[in-house]
């Protein structure tokens, strides 16, 4: 079936709600199983099966088993949703086999709640709702109040959600979930009813700017390819998702392909592009699964392919994969990467947007930063810039992990202050430890100490701080953990990284493992510390690309803020 | 079968080799290179030296273009891995909780460096790139399966799961 119009789009959302919606006539009760990459590796894929196996065995036929992708709090997997008809959702945190088999028998089979291991009531896209209605949903029962209601845990109620706005609610492998969450009606208004031009001025007005960590504004970039003249441009998706300690592009793409498949649909109106590539790295295999399950689903509906919407415009996507290579996430090495070459960068000037992929005007965005583009076409640049900074619209995905209590992917508003996600959020320190600081930015960024807090998440004020907002890597660090250790782990991380072309990060890095391995051997001098600050000034200086240019700044903000922690080591 | 007599010495089976005829008519243009050698890793569990020169010979692509590719990515080796693969991931929040530890473990209980196989053939050891499961850290993947919040007391148990 080809979808054509609006009207198609809206048949297919209510027949997905029509079917979703529960009579006691049809399924009494349905089962969620969440299935990101941390779900199945902390035994998701058991827990499927066991309310699978149940279920064939009791000859229930009362009961719907779905699965999704993760539900962003990853240190509670596996979770489980059992909704009752007329009843408040449950939410199962840490479920096995054993506590499977108790919840299908007590509460599926039995209507008991099994309070012992529910983690909440409610579901995350209701939380607006339940706020609203004192934490009840009409129609909705409530059976056990003394498991929280999903609104009460700050972790989820600080959170907005725009690019995780489906997360945890449609399945991954089904298009027409999506679009029952108003899925390509974004991709329908820019393809029939917008020019390239006001495409553009929505999103430039919008003030979305990169999420991949530099923050540059998506409008503009946009603007440059739409002019530069040629036969064939690019529009390439980044998913090469690299910083260690980071994975919220893996958890945008495993819970919701679609956004950024329709987030390149309008890019590629925008400036003129007929052609897309998503350059995934090849330690994320279900997100490229996904991908491309979800690919030729559009393509079954005609939203990529040719003529699409009848409107004339032609947009097709491919998956490229990438094959482990840190500087690949790096605009032109991942270009060289795509042609099919080794990953070195070069220059940017020409820039890609005029001389990108095989020389054609290209426009590389970030997984993050394609995923905002529905909603700001949906709902108009005025509702995105209502959210955030002055500077700063919108929202930013942080995966937060380290010591702390929950791990797992959050958006909040840009301006959000540190402490919030940290403390109110996060909840830190586990088992009694304190923090001492937080690292942002992962290999490029820096650590911000406790003092600092209450700094606002926003690119300019981090960067004054000497870390960065980067591509959203969030990491506490707990009292008893060196700062000398984790400086040396990043630039460790980096030279090992390093392309090799330029000598500055080539030699740089090594040599700066060098004096951070002899400092941690309790071999270093005072001079050895002065040597790296100054070898850490000349790398960031005169490297070639991103990597090497930022590769010094945990060195040099772990020396800003613990000098007396390396002073301590060498005396 | 053209790629045959070259790699004798490998004992590929003639499935594989069928198989790898068939991927390298597959490539091509430059940019299908590394989709397809991705692909010849995961038949043949490795790249020699001897496979890129007949990707070369029948693709035309330079050999040194080739060996250039194959060396900078780390998802692809020319030596053949052990029977088992232990991957300990290298990410910030598996080193901060304790990842660091039982690799330090690993090496010195198998006697090996990172990249390496231990003589019998059984385990080769890598430091892996972040997987992306840090709510799991520190994680230890064996052959695929992956082992979240380890501690270094339990790897022998795991180690001793695969013969």
């Amino acid at each position: 079936m080809l979808v054509k119009d609006l009207a198609t789009l809206e048949d297919i959302k209510n027949e997905v709600l029509e079917k979703g919606r529960f009579k006691k006539a049809d399924k009494r009760v349905r089962v969620t199983v969440h299935m990101g990459t941390c779900g199945i590796a902390s035994g998701a894929k058991d827990v499927l099966d066991t309310f699978k196996g149940l279920l064939k065995d009791s000859g229930n036929k009362d009961v719907k088993i779905d699965t999704t992708g993760c539900m962003g709090i990853c240190s509670k997997e596996p979770l489980v949703t059992v909704e009752v008809v007329g009843q408040e959702p449950i939410i199962y945190e840490y479920v096995d086999i054993d506590k499977a088999t108790e919840i299908f028998d007590t509460h599926i089979e039995g209507g008991k709640i099994v309070s012992k291991y529910a983690f909440a009531r409610g579901r995350e896209c209701e939380i607006e709702e339940r706020l609203k209605g004192n934490g009840k949903v009409k129609s909705q029962e409530v059976l056990d109040d003394s498991i929280k209601g999903i609104e009460e845990i700050p972790y989820f109620s600080l959170q907005k959600r725009i690019v995780m706005r489906n997360r945890g609610v449609i399945d991954p492998f089904k298009i027409d979930d999506y679009i029952a969450r108003d899925g390509y009606r974004a991709a329908y208004k820019a393809l029939s009813e917008m020019d390239q031009g006001d495409i553009i001025e929505t999103v430039s007005e919008s003030g979305l700017r990169g999420r991949g960590g530099a923050g540059f504004p998506t409008g503009l970039k946009w603007r440059f390819a739409s002019k530069a003249e040629s036969d064939q441009k690019y529009i390439i998706c980044n998913a090469d998702e690299g910083d260690p300690g980071a994975y919220m592009d893996r958890s945008v793409l495993e819970s919701d392909p679609h956004s950024v498949i329709e987030g390149m649909i309008i890019a590629g109106k925008a400036i003129g592009a007929t052609r897309g590539y998503i350059y995934c790295r090849a330690e994320y295999p279900l997100a490229v699964e996904i991908l491309n399950r979800a690919i030729s689903q559009a393509r079954r509906y005609g939203l990529l392919g040719e003529d699409i919407f009848g409107t004339g415009f032609d947009f097709d996507i491919a998956v490229y994969e990438g094959a482990g290579a840190f500087v690949c996430g790096e605009e032109t090495a991942l270009i060289k990467s795509i042609e099919g070459g080794r990953g070195n960068p070069r220059l940017k000037v020409p820039y890609p947007a005029e001389k990108g992929l095989f020389k054609e005007p290209t426009i590389i965005d970030n997984v993050e930063t394609l995923a905002n583009v529905a909603p700001i076409i949906l709902n108009g640049s005025e509702w995105f810039a209502g959210i955030g900074t002055k500077k700063s619209k919108g929202t930013k995905v942080f995966s937060i992990t380290g010591d702390i209590e929950n791990v797992g992917c959050i958006e909040v508003p840009i301006g959000t202050p540190v402490r919030t996600v940290i403390e109110e959020m996060a909840i830190c320190p586990e088992d009694g430890k304190k923090i001492k600081a937080v690292q942002l930015g992962g290999p490029s960024g820096g650590c911000l100490p406790l003092e600092y807090l209450d700094t606002p998440l926003d690119y300019e004020p981090l960067q004054e701080l000497g870390t960065i907002m980067g591509s959203g890597g969030m990491i506490a660090i707990a009292e008893d953990k060196s700062a000398v250790d984790i400086a040396r782990f990043f630039v460790k991380f980096c030279s090992d990284e390093s392309c090799g072309k330029c000598l500055p990060c080539r030699e740089g890095t090594r040599q700066m493992v060098n004096i951070l391995d002899k400092i941690c051997s309790g071999n270093g001098t005072k001079e050895d510390i002065d040597i790296l600050e100054d070898l850490a000034h000349v790398v960031k200086k005169t490297a070639l690309c991103g990597l090497g240019k930022t590769a010094s700044n945990p060195v040099l903000s772990t020396l800003k803020y613990f000098r007396d922690e390396y002073e301590q080591i060498v005396e | 079968m053209a790629t045959s007599a070259a790699l004798d010495s490998y004992n590929f089976s003639d499935e594989q080799l069928k198989k790898l005829d068939e991927l390298i008519d597959g490539c091509t243009t430059k940019s299908n290179l590394i989709p397809v050698l991705e692909e010849i890793q995961h038949l043949l569990g490795f790249i020699p030296v001897a496979v890129q020169e007949i990707i070369s010979q029948r693709t035309g692509i330079p050999e040194n273009d080739i060996y250039g590719v194959v060396s900078f990515y780390s998802y692809f080796t020319m030596e053949p891995r052990a029977r088992h693969r232990i991957q300990v991931c290298a990410g910030t929040a598996c080193y901060v909780k304790g990842g660091k530890e039982i690799g330090e473990y690993i090496e010195k209980k198998l006697n090996i460096k990172p990249g390496e196989s231990t003589e019998d053939g059984r385990f080769t050891y890598e430091q892996a790139r972040c997987f992306g499961t840090c709510g799991l850290a520190p994680v230890v993947v064996v052959d695929g399966k992956v082992y979240g919040k380890v501690k270094v007391q339990d790897i022998d148990e795991i180690l001793e799961q695969y013969k």
